[in-house]
């Protein structure tokens, strides 16, 4: 298990490194964390011949507070992302999301950035960054893009990033005030990829109703699949065990997953009823219903 | 003498070296030249092999040479039968052994096509990539029971079936039983495949020296004795010109006792060809399909019990899985048979097995090694007849023990050591006394209601077992007193783990009056000693520990002697302890072994007619059959009835493996033999296609348990010591691992009720999707416990 | 095309030239001569190549060795000084807490990085901190207790 012949380039600036992945489109691939590329290239399934290293462009690690929203640098490590303050306190929804993230020696390296444009369905962050309503930022020789979560997400392991693209920041929202949010899987073993897992936030409106739901789920579909139709109908209604089953109901209704060899199709809508409605009433709880 | 070690939980001589990295694994080793090797494999299960073309590949920097089956040429040549059947009227057995390089045709994915050697492993894996094999894919035997369907194709096409055996024993007559019973179960039980999955994968370094014209084979072997032995036979050289290496090895567990894989075979043979050393370590990947594999049975199985529970008579009928060869002959599915006796009095027992040849790896002896299948039916159906006679499930069992005084018991049936099953001493109801206390049966029901007007969902699970350990053929070793006053002691087993340099020296120790960290065991070089059989059905302890034993005793004798020319005075009138020699009275009056060994080894004089020199004895052990070991696993389970997860709340072993050596290795074996059988329970299962494809063939997706899916477990132990060797050893090594499946079964249908809806679990491996796939819907679980609730 | 790589090992600074595919496990193992860091799986969940990379666990089988140019490495040869166990070591022997062997480098460097940053752990904390290291011979529950063992020691 060694992976095939690659050149590889750490990457000197930012420009430089854009300039080659333009040069050399889909037979480049940028290294972040490695924790998902190179147990691939291991396996040899991929065979990229550029590998240009990014880890040297340290610029691309931060969170920083700017204005309602968080945004971080997408070299951030898991690492560095568990142990910040604003992370904590204004994205608890991420906060819960990160120890569910494979374990320590994995989080000491594994980037937010290359988490996301390694769009592996059934990962944590795709759905928390979908839930959140996060927008991707990207830079190319060309310029640079704003991508919505749900825009950027295309299909399993495919991104709307183009062969010359980078993803360089992900801008997540803070909710407002009389918001709740909840992450809760189910996996095999604690660190592996759940077999269902879901991402939801709620607002509350002054009289306690549902002002905003949002529901995103990892393992359920081709990406990070969304409820809309679900949280939609919980608008204007107050949560609870009865409206949080009958949003569990329309969610199993929305998602497609596909099964595997841990959890029957079946199993996995199961699990996402069973999930979602504990999710939505701990969300509710945690919004001050 | 002063105080034993032997029975102590001394700490281990071998950490200091493994804890700082200064242990030599197959791995670590480095030779000036050496070359390195990557296999071809097959990525069909079942496939005719057209053409190989190299030319791409051998054109490759780097690459020195590339091997397939036609270069082999008289070398090639399928696998010895390791075990041949046992001597058991009517059997059929149709001998297929692997080959070391498909000629062609490939039956099982990740069979070896052709081998490349190169100048490193990166470079070999680039080759293996080039390498074209023109496949013509043929549909794959796969499912059991489609293997007996002609229909489905043959594995091995000359035999025109896929049956590799037909086995019938019988013990009294189950129809009589039949007709005098109250109470009859019928049931189909599965066990499904897994992987022993060591750390350390395999790997192999041969290295031909030809001015010494000798052949150095380092090997991840648990039986180096006849791997040295096999392989000088089939290169042409002298048992002597080849010297086999079993060093430190990163877990065994069984399929390291397999032999002689392909590539054993194939690197010395190409390290002489090309005059260099050639290392192959076997990757994650491959070991998913070139190490073998276990479990995988089908039982048709029927139980007939009186009104009160007791058994009249069993019979069963079972499909084996053997894969694509069956070189280790019937020790599985004969283990399987035999052991699903258990430790009870069962008159009547009629047993009959198949088994098949299919396009998946082989199968060979996994921890356990088919003894969990047959625990896992006995103990199923008691459960099952527990709730028809409705009798408390630790009741029927009690009931059914075979009493302390009916030992030897004879089952009349034939093990796989050929001997008839016999077990030599027990006394299973106090272990189960011990364990009911230990798990708190008695107030549990008061406890699981309690907790479940909470919501929460506790079920128990305990059962019995018998284990078949300590089988011969025989072990030896050699004890010998150095100049320095160091005990060296050298045996042909090899040790994966389970602390022989250790717990030989403990038994030394006792014997020559050295401290056990002067005592060096070397274990697995067949230059330090030249018979063995290996480390296998729990028998290291128990034969090779007994042959220790043996040779000790016979070298106190030799210090006694030689001390008591020495001193002039009477053997009685001397003590052997911390490592010297005294007179028993006479202070001053003392000499340490050291120069007692220079005594014996004089440089000068003759070593008088009929002595040796030296203080150094040579000694065999092999018991007459093997010695039973015995327990009961308890545990206390929380089920989630929403989503099926399940989390061990308790557990409890109680085990009796006769006279312990040292504590605290034996629970570091149940330890991980246990947490073997919770991996095998709920974890662990080869997930194969239609197509006979592999779909999980990766650490992500074969999921070992973790520290956090193992409980912390309580471990008690009665001590119920072997008649049948010296020091009343029973084996422990896979005990832990062997009740897991039914224990989890029965306490996971108890929290969920499942019985009282008319389900059962009767296979292995669960989880929590299978769960939810047998109990139907979970929403009907939680429905029908809130009803009981109320 | 190579790569000059300066990386600091248990203390010594070492320059090579390596190839640009070359897993930092290989490196350490075999171009070093450390084979105390152990290879079980080269895809990141065995966790037996764990080492310290700037004094954080990381997988070896999962980095360049091109990529360690400039940083510090401790493998399980570093743990110890002059033959001398670090409690932690010392602690797997007391407590039994390793059979074969095979899994302990990767054990020791993980859970030497975890006491630094929890002196005083919980039996939860430690299971969790060990769940990304697999142990196919010990069950875990005599880590688990020498875990805990050295850092009673430790706090001392």
């Amino acid at each position: 298990m060694k992976p095939a012949p690659f050149r590889y380039v750490p990457a000197a600036s930012l420009e430089e490194a854009l300039a080659l992945k333009a040069e050399h489109g889909d037979e480049a691939k940028f290294l972040a964390g490695g924790q998902s590329l190179i147990p691939a290239m291991n396996f040899r399934m991929a065979q990229p011949a550029i590998l240009i290293d990014i880890n040297p462009l340290t610029a691309l690690s931060y969170v920083r507070q700017d204005g309602n929203a968080i945004r971080v640098g997408a070299l951030t490590r898991y690492r560095t992302l568990q142990r910040d303050a604003a992370i904590a306190g204004k994205l608890p929804l991420m906060a819960e999301a990160l120890p569910e993230v494979a374990h320590p020696a994995i989080r000491n390296r594994g980037t937010l950035g290359g988490n996301l444009s390694h769009a592996d369905p059934a990962s944590e962050l795709p759905a928390v960054v979908s839930a959140l309503g996060g927008t991707l930022h990207t830079r190319s020789k060309k310029g640079t893009r704003r991508i919505a979560a749900q825009d950027f997400f295309t299909a399993a392991l495919t991104t709307a990033l183009t062969a010359d693209e980078l993803l360089t920041e992900i801008e997540l929202p803070v909710l407002p005030p009389r918001s709740g949010t909840s992450f809760l899987e189910v996996a095999r073993r604690r660190g592996d990829y759940a077999m269902m897992g879901v991402a939801c936030a709620v607002t509350l409106n002054a009289s306690g109703a549902c002002a905003e739901a949002r529901l995103a789920y990892c393992n359920a579909g081709e990406t990070a699949m969304l409820a809309p139709k679900a949280a939609a109908a919980l608008k204007g209604q107050r949560i609870d065990d009865k409206t949080a089953r009958a949003a569990a109901e329309r969610a199993k209704a929305e998602i497609n997953p596909f099964g595997n060899v841990h959890a029957s199709a079946d199993y996995q809508r199961h699990l996402a009823g069973v999930l979602t409605r504990r999710a939505l009433l701990v969300a509710a709880e945690r919004a001050g219903a | 003498m002063s105080i034993r070690s032997f029975g102590q939980p001394i700490k281990r001589n071998e950490d200091g070296r493994l804890l700082q990295g200064k242990a030599l694994f197959v791995d670590d080793v480095e030779l000036p030249r050496m070359l390195h090797a990557a296999f071809v494999r097959s990525p069909y299960a079942h496939a005719r092999i057209r053409g190989i073309d190299t030319q791409a590949a051998k054109k490759r920097p780097g690459v020195v040479a590339i091997y397939t089956a036609t270069d082999l040429g008289a070398y090639w040549r399928p696998g010895f039968l390791l075990v041949p059947p046992p001597p058991i009227a009517g059997i059929t057995f149709n001998e297929r052994t692997q080959v070391p390089l498909v000629k062609d045709k490939v039956r099982h994915a990740g069979e070896p096509v052709a081998v490349v050697i190169a100048e490193d492993r990166y470079i070999a894996e680039d080759a293996v990539a080039e390498v074209v094999v023109d496949y013509e894919e043929l549909p794959a035997v796969v499912d059991l029971e489609q293997a007996r369907d002609a229909r489905s194709g043959f594995v091995h096409d000359d035999l025109k079936t896929n049956v590799a055996a037909h086995v019938r024993q019988i013990k009294g007559d189950y129809a009589k039983a039949v007709a005098g019973a109250a109470c009859v179960i019928k049931r189909r039980f599965l066990y499904d495949r897994g992987s022993s999955l060591p750390i350390e994968t395999r790997g192999v370094v041969a290295h031909w020296d030809a001015k010494a014209d000798r052949m150095t084979i380092w090997d991840t072997t648990q039986a180096p004795v006849f791997l040295r032995n096999g392989l000088a036979a089939m290169l042409g050289l002298s048992e002597r010109q080849v010297r086999v290496i079993a060093p430190f090895i990163g877990g065994g567990f069984g399929p390291k006792i397999m032999m002689f894989y392909p590539e054993e075979v194939i690197l010395p043979w190409a390290a002489r060809k090309l005059a260099r050393p050639i290392k192959w370590i076997e990757d994650r990947f491959e070991h998913f399909f070139a190490t073998t594999h276990e479990r995988g049975q089908l039982h048709d199985a029927e139980i007939a019990l009186t009104t009160d529970g007791r058994i009249l008579g069993v019979k069963d009928v079972f499909l084996h899985d053997t894969g694509a060869y069956d070189p280790y002959g019937l020790t599985v599915p004969i283990n399987s048979q035999c052991t699903l006796l258990g430790p009870y009095h069962i008159p009547n027992y009629d047993s009959t097995f198949t088994a098949l040849f299919t396009n998946k790896p082989i199968v060979t002896p996994y921890r356990g090694a088919g003894r969990q299948h047959g625990v896992f039916v006995i103990e199923r159906l008691l459960d099952i007849a527990a709730r028809e006679l409705k009798l408390d499930r630790a009741e029927i069992r009690r009931r059914n023990f075979i009493p302390p005084d009916d030992f030897p018991y004879n089952n009349q049936i034939i093990y796989q050591d050929f001997t008839a099953l016999t077990y030599d001493s027990g006394n299973y109801g106090p272990i189960l006394d011990k364990a009911l206390k230990a798990i708190g049966y008695a107030g549990f029901r008061d406890e699981q209601a309690r907790q479940r007007a909470k919501g929460k969902h506790l079920g128990l699970g305990i059962v019995a077992y018998v284990e078949g350990t300590g089988i011969g053929p025989y072990e030896g070793a050699k004890v010998q007193v150095q100049a320095s006053g160091k005990v060296s002691v050298a045996t042909g087993i090899g040790t994966q783990g389970q602390g022989h340099y250790t717990s030989f020296a403990q038994i030394v120790a006792d014997q020559v009056g050295a401290k056990v960290t002067d005592i060096e065991v070397v274990t697995g070089d067949t230059d330090q000693f030249y018979w063995g059989a290996g480390t296998f059905a729990s028998r290291g302890a128990v034969v090779a520990g007994n042959a220790v034993n043996e040779a000790a005793k016979v070298v106190r004798q030799k210090i006694l002697r030689t001390a008591a020319e020495h001193f002039e005075c009477a053997e009685a009138d001397l003590v052997i302890e911390d490592g010297k020699v005294t007179v028993n009275g006479v202070p001053g009056k003392s000499v340490a072994l050291g120069v007692l060994a220079n005594v014996a080894n004089p440089m000068r004089g003759a070593v008088k007619p009929g002595t040796e020199p030296g203080l150094e004895a040579t000694s065999y052990f092999g018991p007459e059959m093997g010695a039973t070991a015995a327990g009961v696993h308890a545990m206390i389970v929380e089920v989630d009835p929403e989503t099926l997860m399940v989390e061990i709340k308790d557990y409890v072993v109680v085990h009796d493996c006769g006279t312990v050596i040292n504590p605290l290795i034996l629970a570091g074996q149940i330890h991980g033999g246990v947490a073997q059988g919770i991996g095998n329970a709920f974890y662990e299962q080869l997930v194969f296609d239609g197509q006979g494809q592999l779909r999980n063939a990766s650490l992500a997706d074969y999921l070992i348990p973790t520290a956090l899916d193992v409980p912390r477990m309580t471990l008690d132990h009665t001590v119920t010591p072997s008649p049948l060797n010296p020091l009343g050893i029973k084996g422990a090594g896979e005990a832990g691992a062997i009740p897991v499946g039914p224990l989890f079964a029965q306490a996971v249908e108890d929290a969920l009720g499942l019985p009282d809806k008319g389900i059962e679990l009767n296979e292995i491996p669960l989880s929590p999707s299978r769960l939810w796939e047998l109990a139907g819907s979970a929403d009907n679980i939680t429905a029908s416990q809130q009803a009981r609730v109320r | 095309m190579s790569h000059k790589v300066s990386v600091t090992v248990n203390g010594t600074t070492h320059e090579r030239q390596v190839e640009a595919r070359l897993l930092l496990s290989d490196f350490l193992r075999h171009d070093l001569g450390l084979t105390g860091t152990h290879v079980g799986c080269e895809h990141g969940v065995c966790g037996a190549c764990t080492i310290l990379l700037d004094g954080l666990p990381v997988r070896s089988c999962l980095m360049l060795a091109a990529q360690t140019n400039g940083r510090a490495v401790t493998t399980i040869e570093g743990l110890s000084t002059d033959g001398k166990l670090s409690p932690l070591q010392e602690a797997f022997r007391d407590t039994h807490a390793l059979q074969c062997g095979y899994c302990t480098p990767g054990m020791l460097t993980t859970m030497t990085a975890f006491l630094a940053e929890t002196p005083n752990p919980s039996e939860d904390e430690i299971r969790e901190a060990l769940s990304g290291n697999l142990c196919r011979c010990t069950g875990y529950q005599n880590i688990v207790d020498a875990v805990k063992l050295a850092s009673q020691r430790m706090a001392r």
